[in-house]
């Protein structure tokens, strides 16, 4: 083995504690957390996942941060599509400067429009509802899949397109049936994207939801400040939340490093 | 080369209705409340710039600004040089890529309140591993609740953690756009590896390397969850940065004027540096 790959491991090995960490508390009784130090648990239980499974105000959580993730991944690529397809494809007014303003979307602190997002979403009737996180995340996963559908679209040549209209394709025919599967990887990618930004935010998705579609996330929040400190339930809940990611990364692995560059190598 | 068409406009209007909804509503409403003042009940008084002089000439908000570039160019000096060595030195193919990518993009995955609440359990005194390990078996005194040195340590240290990833990956994407053909002439001209680096690699990553930064400004500088679950902005103010501070004004103190005009001071100064950043991320891109 070279010196080199020692870089490599050593990163991974910092990365991966904290998580073993979290990960080998949620196997730990309370009494053992607070009685002492341990690096392995000693009385191995798995209570606090029971806990988490068997209560509804917990595994609901899950339930609720699913919907609105995946329904914010459908919108966000259904309609980054067709425009990611006008900036790669053609020149209109304004194109530069839309483009520059979609990005600046993914700019704005969160925390700036906490407030005025619950305002406008309890204005429309849809405040606790899953379609509003999904529509509020739109915010700042638009840009992003707009940005790398872009980028995929562009390594496209264009004579593909040319080629299908004089073969007598409708747009819509060769968008769904020759453009579409040309570029899957960075449809995937982008998914994986919206997917990603729209499970890991908290502020948002807190801000608008009470109790019929409260994010797991918040639910933790709720669980450290009000239950005197459960950190063996805690972890177990944060454990929880690393596998969907660890899941639909699996899946998009080998486009993974293309994706982080936008589609932009 | 593109064709001039406007109706490429109707590829664009969902796009541009459901951010518009999202992002000038809310916008429109800010800048509402920074011109006015409220005594509830939903009375509102104008109140011209007040509020942005008010802010503008506030210690308060000098200090959090202070501390928040501090925290985002100790954060881009630390992960983009990093990221970059750590991308250099991974293998280029073989089984063990994909491995080491799906391992090194897992903490960007983990929701934000839950990296800050892992970070709590892994720095306790006594119960946590890296507070066990400072405290009791090396013998340095390590609390980040009472002191705030440590506080700074571990919040830099949590977010090169959670985001160095990033960096690697958009390094590592751009190293293996590489040519092999590169690699070969540079051997036969007896380049050493800083000249391989700095007019081989270091070209080739510009790019991504510049939305690398571009990101990584951006995220840093408006970072909220992670810190505000690991520390509160404590021990005092000493990492109430600008996100914690906004928060604590608005929905703490309920001030909505005050809180507005800061919200806008705010995203001007990440729009200015983004628009800098932009600027010559696309000036590469038209040569």
């Amino acid at each position: 083995m070279r010196k080199r790959s020692l870089i490599p491991i050593l990163y991974i090995a910092f990365l991966m504690l904290p998580i073993y960490w979290l990960v080998a508390m949620s196997f730990k009784t309370t009494n053992e957390i607070l009685s002492g130090f341990s690096l392995f648990p000693q009385t191995f239980t798995l209570d606090n996942y029971r806990t988490i499974f068997t209560d509804p105000s917990w595994y609901w959580g899950y339930i609720n941060s699913i919907i609105y993730v995946s329904l914010n991944t459908v919108i966000s690529v259904a309609v980054a599509l067709p425009a990611a397809y006008a900036f790669s494809r053609y020149r209109f007014l304004g194109d530069k400067q839309l483009f520059f303003w979609l990005l600046t979307n993914r700019m704005a602190p969160a925390a700036v429009f906490a407030l005025p997002f619950f305002q406008l979403y309890s204005a429309v009737g849809l405040f606790d509802t899953h379609i509003a996180v999904a529509l509020a995340h739109c915010l700042f996963n638009i840009p992003l899949a707009v940005w790398i559908l872009e980028g995929f679209m562009s390594g496209i040549p264009k004579e593909l397109d040319e080629t299908a209209y004089v073969d007598g394709y409708s747009f819509p025919r060769f968008f769904t049936k020759i453009f579409l599967p040309n570029i899957n990887a960075g449809v995937g990618v982008a998914a994986f994207f919206c997917f990603m930004f729209s499970w890991v935010e908290l502020l948002l998705a807190k801000t608008l939801t009470a109790v019929e579609a409260k994010p797991i996330a918040a639910t933790m929040t709720k669980t450290a400040s009000s239950a005197g400190y459960e950190l063996g339930l805690l972890a177990a809940a944060g454990t929880l939340t690393i596998i969907p990611g660890a899941i639909v990364i699996y899946f998009v692995r080998n486009y993974i490093a293309k994706g982080f560059a936008l589609g932009r190598v | 080369m593109k064709t001039e068409n406007q109706k490429a406009w109707f590829f664009v209007l969902p796009v541009l209705f459901l951010v518009a909804f999202n992002a000038l509503v809310p916008m429109m409403t800010v800048v509402n409340y920074s011109v006015q003042e409220t005594f509830g009940d939903n009375l509102f008084f104008w109140q011209g710039l007040d509020w942005f002089e008010q802010i503008l000439r506030s210690d308060r908000f000098h200090a959090a600004l202070g501390r928040q570039f501090l925290f985002t160019f100790m954060i881009l000096i630390i992960e983009v040089p990093l990221g970059i060595i750590i991308a250099l030195s991974m293998p280029r193919k073989g089984p063990w890529v994909p491995v080491c990518l799906v391992l090194m993009a897992l903490p960007m995955l983990i929701p934000w309140n839950v990296v800050g609440a892992m970070w709590n359990i892994f720095t306790l005194p006594k119960i946590g591993l890296l507070g066990y390990l400072m405290n009791d078996t090396l013998g340095i005194t390590y609390d980040m609740t009472q002191d705030p040195l440590a506080a700074w340590i571990t919040i830099i240290v949590m977010d090169v953690w959670h985001w160095t990833s990033l960096v690697v990956l958009l390094s590592y994407a751009g190293l293996v756009s590489i040519p092999d053909a590169y690699y070969q002439a540079a051997k036969i001209d007896g380049a050493s590896p800083w000249g391989v680096f700095r007019y081989i690699q270091l070209p080739k990553m510009k790019t991504v390397l510049t939305i690398a930064i571009l990101l990584r400004f951006m995220d840093s500088f408006n970072i909220y969850t992670e810190p505000f679950v690991l520390t509160g902005g404590g021990p005092g103010n000493s990492t109430t940065l600008l996100s914690i501070d906004l928060v604590k004004i608005a929905l703490g103190q309920f001030d909505l004027g005050p809180a507005a005009a800061m919200s806008l001071i705010y995203f001007a100064i990440t729009l200015l540096v983004s628009w800098v950043f932009y600027t010559l991320m696309t000036k590469d891109d038209a040569k």
